[in-house]
């Protein structure tokens, strides 16, 4: 039997790049949200609830960049000059945020002044950068043969500033999320209404990028059998189940906020965002590099995907085990009164 | 300045910045499983004191490499894109394997390590801590194996479209220079550790403060220099001997030899001319630079003017960088035979005050013997990424002055901010000493829960003490 390793792949990297997202999303979104907080005590518990497994899920980005250099160089080699400011925007909002789960314990009164400000401010940067990146990433790369040959700033379009804010307002969302999952009280009801406001402007943002998206390219448009007045009624009906299950994800959210649930808004935006990485993922398949570089072309030697293959079959589990692992040994709420070691 | 330049500098920056804390921690990371485990096995609480103070360390640094870290997986191919596509498909899957083996490990477990200890057994815990130190260990084993192959490429061939294929993975994996570079790394990176808990517990013992502890936390720091400093001698000159047959460029640059010859000096100090391609001012030993780099003075050893011009690397900067790192090891092991002494003949290293001394100015010296020798690996390997396959100047990405130029401003500035905030936090931390958080084991948690500082008290701040 042969595998088809490079389909293999794209698929992993694909989980991989979703896995972050969902996973960093929320704890992005505790920064972008930090500074509506209304209580110091309030931030400290919003930080407490993400500071044992940030670090894991941020792992998720480092296997993203990692596996894309390793798995399809190609595209790697093309991405990252054609994002250069972007990513490093990103990487630097990373570390300043990053460093701010210990240094804001560790400060004084303006330390701890600062590095509140740095944890808000970074998280906000690295999601808009995201957004950024994902824009021009979708709206496609100048390239001349298996080269990038843009501008430094071919990403910055109204496209991808709007992309950006529906970024941010996505990871605001799960982090509203995940902290009806994880607070109760006061703090419990503020992320409450912060998902009303963050669930609305992500239904707003949504359908604007994924109209804009259907014109951005031909390639696109004729992906969802857009013709310019109408959707191709035989291309686009498959593929309604598509942004369907965005409109489904919206309900959860919208019912969760209704009935005051602690879990379903979560889980309402994650359905939100798989359908949005789908939706996407389905207009740009199979260019690694939108347009003209398929994931085939962009693909390592076979032995080095052969051999990564090998490895991944017998870490990813043991990976997504001890993950689950974790998350269950601080599962439970945590409250700025109660402590979260009782 | 054009964007090779910049990207050079820019990469020099922040790997030699990384560096510090990987070093710092997988040393660190082993010397608190070492304590958890002595805790678990005796009982006595002085282990466990020694634990949560350097485990706060840990957390601060730890959290420095981590995101530093994260950089160098995009840095590959925003600034060196060409290498990374010649490069990836056989280095790629290392890197990937580093990720998959320890980044994993080291983040997931690193949670239960900080917050776990109420909600995981002693065992659990314990495990956690191991898993870590692994993780650490790991992490060293692929990244210098990747390196260790760019130093001296084996198992490759070309691929279809211009990039390079393994051939065969295990002799990728472990180049002929893995093995002596991956065990002087964790040497290096044990000493460095050992430096840095001598100086904090020398520190504390001057100051009369948490003298228990630091009487335990100085013997176990002395007992490493003494075994661990002079192993790492022999190891380095293991290295030494591979570089002449392997890369005798840069061992020509390390020691400054321009002509070949039997009986070379060794240049002690020198100030090498790359222009004229001579020293000056040379205060030389004769002929035992033949027998240091070759193990015999009747041996011939290649001077740079017998190599092309174009192959040259800077050479004064690995010589210095060579008799920087060479010299502050064999203060190490001098740091480490007078504590023994004093350990043997007198009652102990603390007795003498100064010797603690000693120890806290040596503090810092194993991370500028770290970045020393990383300097002397990666100039001395120019003009090449590759080792005799591919120039550094080939393998620069598309991309414009200006924005190179704003990236590097924008590591100086942020690592500038990081780097002084982790170094005062850590400082601060090492002058309360490890006692200071012992003498209220349960105190009211005004701090954020959760934390590993939940069960500390609260910093001495002036305001709030008036």
């Amino acid at each position: 039997m042969r595998l088809d390793l490079p389909l293999i792949w794209a698929g992993l990297i694909a989980v991989a790049v979703l896995l972050y997202v969902l996973l960093d999303g929320f704890d992005l979104g505790i920064g972008i949200l930090f500074p509506f907080a209304k209580d110091p005590k309030h931030r400290d518990a919003m930080m407490d609830s993400i500071a044992p497994i940030w670090d894991g899920n941020e792992t998720w980005l480092v296997l993203g960049g990692g596996g894309l250099l390793a798995a399809f160089p190609l595209a790697y080699s093309i991405l990252m000059p054609a994002f250069y400011i972007p990513v490093y925007m990103m990487l630097l909002a990373l570390i300043l945020r990053g460093v701010a789960f210990e240094f804001r314990l560790r400060g004084r009164r303006r330390g701890k002044k600062f590095w509140t400000a740095a944890f808000a401010g970074g998280s906000l940067v690295a999601a808009l950068s995201q957004g950024l990146i994902l824009g021009g990433f979708v709206q496609g790369v100048r390239m001349n043969g298996l080269n990038f040959a843009g501008g430094p700033f071919d990403w910055f379009t109204g496209y991808s500033i709007v992309t950006a804010i529906g970024v941010v307002a996505g990871y605001a969302l799960l982090g509203a999320g995940w902290l009806m999952v994880k607070t109760e009280g006061d703090l419990h009801q503020d992320a409450r209404w912060w998902a009303m406001v963050c669930a609305v402007a992500v239904a707003i943002l949504l359908a604007s990028i994924s109209a804009l998206t259907l014109f951005l390219h031909p390639f696109i448009a004729h992906r969802w059998g857009w013709n310019g007045h109408g959707f191709d009624m035989s291309v686009f009906a498959p593929l309604s189940p598509i942004p369907l299950l965005g409109l489904i994800g919206l309900a959860m959210v919208a019912w969760g906020i209704r009935t005051n649930g602690h879990r379903l808004p979560l889980l309402g935006g994650y359905t939100v965002f798989l359908s949005g990485y789908i939706g996407l993922a389905y207009a740009f398949f199979p260019d690694a590099v939108p347009y003209g570089v398929t994931y085939r072309q962009a693909a390592s030697a076979d032995n080095a995907l052969g051999l990564m293959l090998v490895g991944i079959a017998i870490l990813l589990p043991v990976i997504l085990g001890y993950t689950v692992w974790v998350y269950y040994i601080f599962r439970g709420k945590v409250s700025a009164d109660a402590g979260y070691h009782a | 300045m054009d964007a090779l330049l910049l990207s050079r500098l820019q990469f020099a920056f922040t790997i030699a910045w990384h560096i510090i804390f990987p070093a710092f921690s997988i040393g660190l990371a082993s010397f608190l499983a070492v304590l958890e485990g002595l805790w678990l096995a005796s009982g006595r609480d002085v282990f466990h004191t020694l634990y949560r103070f350097w485990l706060k360390v840990f957390a601060i640094s730890f959290g420095m490499g981590v995101v530093s870290g994260v950089v160098m997986s995009y840095q590959f191919g925003a600034n060196w894109s060409v290498f990374s596509r010649v490069a990836s498909p056989v280095i790629g899957p290392l890197l990937a394997f580093e990720v998959l083996t320890a980044f994993f490990l080291e983040a997931s477990f690193l949670g239960v390590m900080l917050f776990g200890e109420k909600r995981v057994g002693r065992g659990l815990h314990f495990t956690a801590t191991v898993l870590v130190a692994f993780g650490t260990v790991v992490s060293a084993f692929w990244i210098i194996s990747a390196n260790s192959w760019m130093q001296y490429p084996v198992a490759y061939g070309p691929g279809p479209n211009g990039e390079l294929r393994a051939l065969d993975w295990a002799k990728v994996i472990f180049s002929p220079t893995f093995p002596p570079r991956f065990f002087h790394m964790v040497i290096a990176a044990y000493l460095t550790t050992s430096l840095v808990v001598g100086a904090a517990s020398a520190w504390s013992l001057l100051k009369g403060r948490s003298v228990e502890e630091s009487k335990v936390a100085l013997r176990m720091a002395v007992l490493m220099y003494a075994i661990v400093a002079p192993i790492q001698l022999f190891v380095g000159d293991y290295q030494g001997k591979q570089v002449l047959t392997l890369q005798p460029t840069k061992l020509a640059a390390i020691e400054a030899f321009w002509e070949s010859r039997t009986e070379q000096p060794f240049h002690l100090v020198a100030w090498p001319d790359r222009a004229q391609a001579r020293n000056h001012f040379e205060i030389s030993v004769p002929k035992i630079g033949s027998w240091i780099t070759s193990g015999a003075t009747s041996k011939r050893v290649t001077g740079l003017r017998d190599f092309p011009r174009d192959e040259w690397p800077p050479v004064a900067v690995v010589f210095w960088a060579f008799r920087i790192m060479v010299g502050l090891g064999l203060l190490m092991i001098a740091l480490g035979f007078w504590g023994a002494w004093l350990a043997w003949r007198r009652k102990g290293p603390e007795t003498s005050r100064t010797y603690l001394r000693a120890c806290v100015a040596m503090g810092p010296t194993g991370f500028v013997a770290v970045i020393a020798g990383w300097v002397v690996a990666e100039v001395g390997r120019q003009p090449w990424v590759i080792y005799g396959l591919m120039r550094t100047a080939d393998a620069v990405s598309p991309v414009t002055p200006g924005q190179v130029s704003s990236s590097l401003i924008g590591f100086l500035v942020v690592y500038a901010i990081v780097f002084a905030a982790g170094a005062l936090y850590i400082l601060r931390l090492f002058g309360e000493g490890p006692g200071a958080g012992a003498e209220e084991r349960e105190p009211p948690e005004r701090r954020a829960p959760g934390t590993p500082l939940a069960k500390t008290p609260d910093d001495p701040d002036p305001e709030a003490a008036t």
